[in-house]
């Protein structure tokens, strides 16, 4: 081969590793990703079966139990339309509250439960994750229709 | 009346900014020079009634002025007067002026360690530092004035959230702003190079300290969030890849890139443009993280109070600034010449090798960052790029980045036998991969290849960084060593202890959630807790419940440890206050749950190996930073410049 398609042999190479390598990359990025539900979603069942995902929506008014002295509690996510039930084992952080707006995330046990790995609340208690907001509107939208 | 001087002085302090961005640029473009002469002697004025402004502010929150809306928002007269100081900039509209007055800060230190460079460019320095403030200034007073009154007045204010009434909060963001705000020095240096045509060893010669001093600054501040968020918000964690801690950590890449960079232009006057095409885009990025910081698209700690008019005017000034600064390199960067070659195994190759590296690792940053907006607004569909993705596509260019850095450090500039440094790096080599394989499982039994491949690269960085400086203040042999050369050495080595740091620390963490009463004892690895019981404990504008625990270890014990459950008074938020037990080789973590019922409580648990080596690494890097802008070379400018002056003032 002459130097100059030895080069050009060279780029190509290069060239088709890095596509493939962001080919590659970007499809495991895509199985990584953490999907977004709200409660309604989730009834329709749009959500995954056996694959972790985020759950929004407001903790439903006196639907926290807890057995006295256990770390596991349940409670009810509601987007004012439909409802998921939610179990969790673990310390809760500071700002989870009955009437509140939560994320959770976490996959549908075999029993409909939601199970959930963590428990997110907000920094701030006025504040709410837009994608709690985002579906509490659309769950809105859908009753006025 | 108080805060309208504070307004009126932010306004004077925008004209000023007008002056200072157009006519020395006008006048070094039409070649006048009592035009010029006014770049000075604006900025200073700029930063006269900039700090006004500031004071008044201060001054505002310290006399509980609750009739100034920001005032009534973020303060209250039961805080203690250290928070009402730092309350300043607890929301949007307070730290926006804190952002200004950094840069006004800057500017000041530009106009007086600019002296010596020709008048030609340091007027173009200013008066690119000039647009950005009046930029930034105007933003401000249009869409988010601190001293907005409130009528009537509130009775007592509502609170710093208290999350952010930490002692961290007075270090933090200053420090994180005088960092990604320091960015816009070697943004307007690189400009200003543009506009004059002239770009030379003098020219990064110039630049390289102010570029050292942002970085230092970003890195402190960078640390400082960090830790702040290990010990009071983040139950334990110090990253999350949170979007805003990522548009911090961004320009953090690109201003490390940058100084590479700039060694190679000061060093062999080649990397011209590449060089200056960091610069602008290191800047833009501190852009983008001000405008994520303030935009509705985040969901984070750190986001401020959503308005769309706020997100664009700064999206509009970003596309302004970084823009601007990209259509101008697009014309003039093919004058920038390179003044020399250089072979593939040299220091510049390692340097180009660090450069390309650094700037894959922001981009996949920057792509995790941006890419469930850009999916939002096309599909409507609510996505997160996780900590796990990030980890693994940031170590994916970071580790070779650190295992190519103990070669290039050892390697010459132009060439070097590849032979040479084989034979000078093989030993070293096979020492920290023997280490790597061998400390983990001698410790913790067990390891994962990344955690051997790390363990291996950090401990490969912490020797080869320190060959050199053992070899010159230990054997005395080879050329003195500079301050420059060590600082370099040493910020090398804290990036090694950096990473030993980070993969203990994540690989061997151990975490549990338990419930425990009064009286219980818990095991968590070799350490028993003993809950002795619950008191309550009144604060300035809190009350708490206050676990007590003696913590030991095979029976001996260590210390009582007293993790706290806060509620502050305003806000009636709880607050958990973890208690740690640090030691270099290990820290246990202990934060109260909730009330579980019948005196028992749950307690998160956590024991992390070698935490405090990210601060101590961190540290070095930036004691490495401090060494690099005390050396001489810049001292010997800065007398050549007295000399020069006192030339002057004799003839």
């Amino acid at each position: 081969m002459k130097p100059r398609q030895q080069r050009m042999a060279l780029i190509a190479g290069v060239l088709v590793g890095v596509v493939l390598a962001v080919g590659f990359g970007f499809r495991a990025f895509q199985e990584n990703l953490s999907y977004f539900f709200s409660p309604s979603d989730v009834a329709a069942g749009k959500a995954p079966a056996g694959r972790s995902f985020r759950l929004g929506g407001m903790v439903v008014k006196d639907s926290v139990q807890r057995e006295s002295g256990s770390l596991t509690i349940a409670f009810v996510v509601t987007d004012f339309a439909n409802t998921v039930p939610v179990r969790y084992t673990g310390v809760l952080p500071d700002l989870f509250k009955e009437g509140k707006g939560v994320v959770v995330r976490g996959q549908v046990g075999a029993d409909g439960n939601f199970v959930a790995q963590e428990v997110l609340a907000k920094h701030d208690e006025n504040y709410m994750p837009p994608e709690v907001k985002d579906a509490l509107a659309k769950s809105r939208q859908a009753e006025n229709k | 009346m108080i805060p309208e001087i504070g307004q009126f002085a932010l306004v004077l302090a925008l004209c000023l900014a007008l002056v200072q961005a157009t006519m020395p640029l006008l006048g070094a473009f039409l070649g006048r020079t009592e035009w010029m002469a006014l770049a000075r002697p604006a900025a200073a004025g700029q930063f006269v009634f900039v700090a006004i402004a500031f004071g008044v502010l201060e001054y505002a929150f310290l006399t509980n002025d609750f009739s100034v809306e920001f005032v009534a928002q973020h303060s209250n007269s039961a805080l203690p007067a250290f928070y009402k100081f730092t309350a300043a900039w607890g929301g949007h509209e307070g730290s926006m002026l804190l952002w200004i007055t950094v840069l006004a800060i800057w500017t000041m230190a530009v106009t007086v360690g600019s002296r010596s460079q020709p008048e030609q460019f340091a007027s173009r320095v200013l008066g690119v530092l000039g647009i950005v403030s009046a930029g930034i200034i105007a933003f401000s007073l249009l869409t988010s004035n601190p001293f907005v009154r409130l009528a009537p007045a509130a009775l007592d204010g509502n609170d710093l959230n208290p999350l952010l009434q930490d002692p961290g909060m007075i270090f933090h963001p200053p420090m994180l702003y005088l960092g990604y705000v320091g960015v816009a020095v070697p943004f307007s240096f690189a400009i200003a190079a543009l506009l004059t045509g002239r770009l030379d060893k003098d020219w990064a010669k110039w630049t390289r300290p102010w570029t050292v001093a942002a970085w230092l600054c970003l890195t402190i501040g960078i640390t400082l969030g960090s830790w702040w968020s290990y010990y009071e918000l983040g139950w334990g964690g110090w990253w999350f890849w949170d979007p805003v801690e990522n548009s911090s950590f961004m320009p953090w890449l690109m201003t490390t890139a940058l100084l590479h960079s700039l060694a190679v232009t000061e060093r062999r006057g080649i990397f011209k443009s590449w060089t200056v095409l960091l610069a602008i885009a290191a800047f833009s990025l501190s852009l983008l993280g001000t405008f994520l910081t303030r935009s509705p698209v985040m969901v984070s700690v750190h986001a401020f109070a959503a308005d769309p008019t706020r997100g664009m005017f700064i999206l509009a000034l970003l596309g302004l600034i970084s823009g601007g600064g990209l259509l101008l390199y697009a014309f003039r960067a093919r004058e920038l010449e390179a003044e020399g070659g250089f072979k593939l195994v040299s220091r510049e190759a390692f340097l180009l090798a660090n450069n390309i590296l650094l700037v894959i690792a922001a981009s996949v940053v920057l792509f995790g960052t941006l890419y469930p907006l850009f999916i939002d607004a096309l599909t409507g569909q609510k996505i997160s790029v996780g900590p796990p993705i990030f980890n693994l596509f940031f170590l994916l260019p970071a580790l070779p980045l650190c295992a190519l850095l103990g070669i290039g450090m050892h390697s010459a500039w132009r060439t070097m036998s590849a032979d040479t440094l084989f034979q000078r790096l093989k030993w070293p080599a096979v020492a920290a991969v023997a280490a790597g394989v061998i400390l983990p499982f001698v410790f913790y039994r067990a390891a994962s290849v990344l955690t051997v491949i790390s363990v291996s690269v950090g401990i490969w960085v912490c020797v080869s960084s320190m060959l050199d400086p053992a070899r010159k203040l230990l054997l005395r042999t080879g050329a003195p060593l500079t301050r420059g050369h060590f600082g370099m050495c040493l910020a090398h080595f804290g990036i090694g202890v950096f990473i030993l740091g980070a993969t203990m620390a994540s690989a061997y963490n151990l975490e549990v959630d338990v419930s425990a009463k009064p009286g219980d004892t818990v095991n968590a690895g070799n350490y028993e807790f003993m809950f002795r019981g619950m008191k309550r404990v009144e604060g300035p504008n809190f009350v708490a419940d206050e676990g007590e625990f003696e913590l030991r270890r095979g029976g001996k014990l260590i210390t009582v440890m007293t993790p706290q459950k806060r509620v502050y008074r305003v806000q009636q938020n709880p607050m958990t206050e973890a208690a740690i037990n640090v030691n270099p080789t290990r820290d246990v973590f202990l934060a109260l749950g909730d009330p579980l019922g019948g005196g028992a409580w749950s307690l998160r648990i956590q024991v992390k190996p070698m935490i405090s080596f990210l601060w101590f690494g961190s540290g070095f890097m930036a004691l490495g930073g401090i060494l690099a802008i005390t050396d001489r070379r810049y001292r010997q400018l800065r007398q050549k410049q007295t000399v020069r002056t006192e030339a002057v003032g004799a003839a």
